[in-house]
């Protein structure tokens, strides 16, 4: 209970932090949202300074900023220019598609890493090994902006599935069975890009942590006494190598997090990337600093997530 | 045991021969084609008589353990044959070789390192019973008590994990799981080594009690002299991979003939000459 008081602490103070740098980054860039307005003569100069002080953009940044953290307060977390609506709205329903997208590359990503990555180190050095070693390297070096182009190209060009966004026109009508069917549909490629994207780091780092661990005098003794390469690889191996795979859980959330901007920016994906993107070059900055701060938020909860399955796997590790 | 009784129990057939064993290490570096190959063991020839006990003597880096891994079929030897109850063995299939495992067994010299560190006494015990299809459900249990009641181990202890003993009980835990399975051979890589040596003493005792019980023969491997010199009936002795003498205790401490064995003897002797001057308050 103290461990998680402590941790929480730790996290507010972390996310304090973000979103003052956030606020000093914002203010360094130079124009505001109603800047574009000034180049059109129809409105007055007058009308646009009118403007900026209703929405405070005339205030010095400590003001802006305390004015920002009541609304934070306030459960408003400022206000977008672009939508005319508190920001909150505009995050909870992106960040819930953002974390739908990532959270099911990154179950499916270890869901594949730990039987591969398991598998060739019990393999190591024999040609299934160098096979997959090659393969991620290869997949290593391809950016991800490269990946995606290349799976939508092929999906444009065979009409396999949908090319972009979430749901197809007329989803509100569908069945419930058929929604989900759709909603997965759009999300193979996404996913599929993040898998790709996180497999070979995933996959390498299995191998590692399980090859050491086979080193062990201990696993020796095991087949000594005849153990089958199953039981070996999975109930002596695996869990001595899962230390250090589970602090890694916790940084691939982040990766994919910070991956899945991109993506979702080039499959017009509504998660926070394209609202962030957007947000950015329209200067709208509540937007920029609420979903900066979401994403911390998510990468927060991922590595507390994985302590906390590093307690209940370890018996060892205790939370003080 | 006297010398008298270790030759009789010689006449038996050895339950172990080897014949010209030898393994090789190759080394690549990464960016040229030079190769360094490694002779670990060099065309072996070695017999362990039944319910002897054998050391395995040399300095370190002289092929020992290698050795030894290759008698336990831990790897493959590259050449050579290994007889093992009148079976040649080194040549068998992983899946052929499994019935034939539990009749050989190895206790390692880091006890901390052989035994999973998640698991507790009572499981790391039952094991090989419960692999081998020995024993199920309750019965693993109360097997695995028994045998840590063998070696002199509480069986209150069951469920502590291997870290919250001491190193010579790691090492009583990792015989009795060694034991488990009803082992004709035993081998012991360094096992007594980075003990005390009072503990070292009550461990070759329960070893010589446990080889009276259940008919063990024991290859115990050692760059310790003086222990081989109290404790076995035959000495083999390896220098840079090969075996240079291999005879009773008696030959090789009284008579040793390679000049190897001559310097190691010697230096043995003259450790203790030391020690003993020391012990008794004087300048060597």
């Amino acid at each position: 209970m103290r461990y998680l008081k402590r941790r929480a602490i730790h996290g507010a103070l972390l996310l304090l932090g973000v979103s003052v740098l956030c606020f000093l980054f914002s203010d360094l860039a130079p124009g505001s949202f109603f800047d574009e307005m000034k180049l059109n003569p129809q409105i007055s100069p007058s009308t646009v300074s009118a403007l900026r002080s209703q929405y405070g953009l005339d205030q010095p940044l400590p003001v802006r900023y305390g004015r920002w953290m009541m609304s934070v307060i306030r459960g408003d977390w400022g206000y977008s220019f672009a939508y005319n609506t508190p920001v909150r709205s505009l995050l909870l329903a992106r960040a819930r598609n953002t974390l739908l997208l990532t959270v099911s590359a990154t179950l499916l990503s270890w869901l594949v890493a730990i039987p591969v990555g398991t598998w060739i180190a019990g393999r190591a050095g024999r040609w299934e090994d160098r096979i997959v070693l090659t393969g991620t390297s290869l997949f290593l070096a391809v950016p991800e902006l490269v990946l995606v182009l290349f799976l939508l190209y092929w999906v444009v060009r065979t009409h396999a599935l949908p090319a972009g966004g979430m749901t197809s026109a007329g989803f509100d009508g569908l069945t419930p069975k058929s929604k989900l069917w759709d909603l997965t549909a759009h999300l193979v490629v996404p996913v599929t890009t993040l898998v790709l994207v996180s497999l070979p780091i995933l996959i390498r780092h299995v191998r590692t942590s399980m090859v050491e661990a086979l080193r062990a005098p201990f696993v020796q003794a095991a087949r000594a006494f005849g153990i089958g390469r199953t039981r070996l690889l999975f109930r002596y191996a695996l869990p001595v190598a899962a230390n250090p795979l589970i602090s890694l859980f916790g940084l691939s959330i982040a990766g994919l997090l910070s991956g899945s901007l991109l993506v979702e920016a080039i499959m017009g994906w509504p998660g926070l990337g394209p609202l962030l993107l957007e947000a950015a070059v329209s200067r709208d900055i509540y937007v920029v600093v609420g979903a900066v701060m979401t994403s911390t938020l998510f990468m927060i909860l991922g590595s507390f997530l994985a302590d906390f399955i590093l307690v209940i796997v370890d018996p060892r590790v205790r939370l003080e | 045991m006297g010398i008298e009784a270790a030759a009789k129990r010689a006449v038996k057939a050895p339950l172990m021969t080897t014949r010209g064993l030898s393994k090789q290490y190759v080394q690549r570096s990464a960016f040229s084609r030079n190769k360094f190959v490694i002779d670990a063991v060099a065309e072996a020839d070695l017999e362990i008589a039944p319910e002897c006990l054998t050391t395995l003597v040399g300095e370190s880096g002289s092929g020992k353990s290698t050795l030894a891994t290759c008698l336990a079929l831990l790897e493959r030897p590259d050449r050579g044959e290994i007889w093992f109850e009148q079976k040649e063995i080194s040549r068998l299939s992983d899946r052929d070789l499994r019935p034939l495992r539990p009749r050989i067994q190895m206790v390692f010299q880091d006890s901390a390192g052989a035994l999973n560190p998640r698991f507790s006494a009572a499981q790391i015990i039952a094991e090989p019973l419960e692999v081998q299809g020995r024993e199920t459900g309750q019965g693993l249990r109360t097997r695995a008590c028994e045998l840590m009641e063998e070696v002199g181990l509480s069986p209150d202890w069951a469920d502590r994990r291997p870290l919250e003993f001491s190193g010579g009980q790691r090492q009583r835990l990792a015989i009795a799981r060694a034991i488990a399975l009803k082992p004709a051979l035993l081998i012991l890589d360094e096992s007594l080594s980075g003990l005390d040596l009072s503990t070292q003493a009550q461990i070759v005792n329960l070893l010589l009690d446990l080889r009276d019980k259940h008919a063990l023969t024991y290859l115990l491997i050692s760059h310790d002299l003086s222990l081989a010199e109290q404790v076995a009936d035959f000495v083999v002795v390896m220098h840079q991979g090969k075996i240079v003498e291999r005879g009773t205790r008696h030959d090789v401490f009284l008579r040793p003939r390679h000049p190897h064995t001559q310097q190691l003897v010697s230096a043995c002797h003259v450790v203790e000459a030391a020690f003993r001057t020391a012990q008794a308050g004087g300048q060597p």
